[in-house]
């Protein structure tokens, strides 16, 4: 028994601790839209299960939402609540919106008396926030993208262009334009390079309503390039995430940046 | 969906001068259901590769009191996706109101703007329905155009849409 606590405790300060405990995403009321002026709602949420609001809310810091023509625009009816965020966009130009919620956060796990804890916060706030005599830092710099898209109307690109900082996806099949049964194609970028032979897992929705995740891993080729054969209609959740050396805070050592995208595929 | 095909007399006497027409036969089910709204229709002739050769009808609530009847227009997803998003409404020619249920016929002759443009060859001709608070279904008809001869072809809906029959005349 001693043993066992003894080896669970050992395998714990192995693996970082992450966001990868859980799902974050961002769903759209709607991602095809018509008519003039349409307008979408967009939750924001920390979960187990996709897509339900179930554990924490997602705070909307770092929201930047791109419209049609490059220029950023402002949420509506902004809320956080117990489990989820919310907030409203009107749709005022047709084309293409992208949705992000842009992290750029540090995270430490350091000792204190011997007790080993964590932080996670700007990072301006670093070295007021862990104490003096905190003992074996380790500072690592989480910067994380979750994105959506929307379209009224033609779905166009211009606020697809790539941001060229941290993980991102560079669209190849227009990403409210995904049908089942048909083939997408997107590319991953890091630092607004083609990222190769990084994971991409791919999850679909209603998960509360099947016994088996049904979790899909695919890679992307050397040129940073996946494909996924939409296998029906639903709204999918999709999420990458790589580790390096390129940390962009002296503080920290190491850099994990990370992608997730909810896209939504429509029948035949 | 059950394709018939009938070829009729018609192509042997037609002169040649005779312009070609497509008529067209939409079958709008009468349903029993506690909220009912007539459908939003699209009709039109797709290429092999599933572009579209030409739009004849979008039947939606071209009326809508608050204007709001093309926010819908995007359930008729398939023509949505392949045509309707770059179509601008109300159009002439191509939008009207919805229809109630019954049997609809619509006629265009060779010389209809979405017609004299069309290479000869094969086309299908698309019938997409889509309910408010209801289901979306969509008939499609193998056909030449311009027609050798006379035929006349149908297919049957089984939910949002009854019979869909095509005349076509060279």
């Amino acid at each position: 028994m001693k043993t066992l606590i003894r080896a669970a405790a050992a395998l714990a300060l192995v693996i970082p601790v992450s966001a990868h405990a859980h799902r974050a995403w961002l769903l759209p009321s709607a991602t095809v839209l018509s008519g003039k002026d349409p307008a979408v709602t967009i939750d924001a949420a920390v979960s187990n299960d996709l897509f339900y609001f179930e554990h924490q809310p997602m705070r909307l810091d770092g929201l930047v939402v791109t419209a049609p023509d490059g220029s950023k625009i402002e949420p509506e009816n902004a809320s956080t609540g117990k489990y989820r965020s919310t907030f409203d966009l009107s749709l005022k130009a047709p084309g293409t919106y992208r949705i992000a919620l842009v992290g750029n956060n540090l995270f430490a796990r350091y000792k204190e008396n011997g007790e080993q804890k964590r932080w996670r916060g700007k990072p301006e706030n670093l070295a007021k926030e862990i104490p003096a005599s905190a003992t074996d830092v380790v500072v690592t710099h989480a910067q994380r993208r979750l994105e959506t898209f929307v379209t009224s109307g033609n779905p166009d690109e211009a606020a697809l262009k790539p941001v060229g900082k941290g993980l991102e996806m560079q669209p190849i099949t227009h990403p409210t334009d995904l049908v089942a049964g048909d083939e997408a194609e997107f590319k991953l970028l890091l630092d607004g390079q083609p990222a190769p032979n990084v994971e991409v897992e791919i999850v679909r929705g209603g998960i509360r309503y099947r016994n088996q995740l049904g979790e899909i891993k695919v890679s992307t080729d050397k040129d940073g390039v996946f494909k996924y054969k939409w296998p029906e209609a639903g709204m999918y959740w999709l999420e990458a995430s790589v580790s390096d050396d390129k940390a962009e805070f002296k503080e920290a050592k190491e850099r994990r940046a990370s992608y997730a995208a909810t896209l939504e595929v429509l029948p035949e | 969906m059950r394709i018939l095909l009938s070829f009729g007399l018609t192509g042997l006497v037609a002169a040649p001068a005779f312009a070609a027409d497509l008529e067209i036969s939409i079958e709008i089910p009468k349903l029993d259901v506690a909220e009912y709204h007539k459908p939003y229709v699209a009709i039109w002739l797709e290429r092999p590769d599933q572009s579209v050769a030409a739009n004849l009808a979008v039947w939606y609530d071209v009326a809508n009191k608050k204007q709001e009847g093309d926010k819908w227009l995007k359930d008729l997803r398939q023509w949505w996706r392949r045509a309707g998003r770059n179509v601008t409404v109300p159009a002439d020619g191509l939008t009207s109101a919805t229809r109630a249920p019954g049997a609809h016929a619509i006629k265009f002759e060779d010389s209809h703007a979405a017609l004299k443009a069309l290479a000869p060859g094969e086309y299908q001709l698309i019938v997409e329905a889509a309910r408010e608070v209801g289901g979306r279904e969509v008939v499609k008809i193998p056909l030449q155009w311009p027609p050798e001869k006379g035929a006349a072809l149908n297919a049957k809906g089984e939910h949002e849409l009854g019979t869909v029959a095509v005349t076509v005349k060279p």
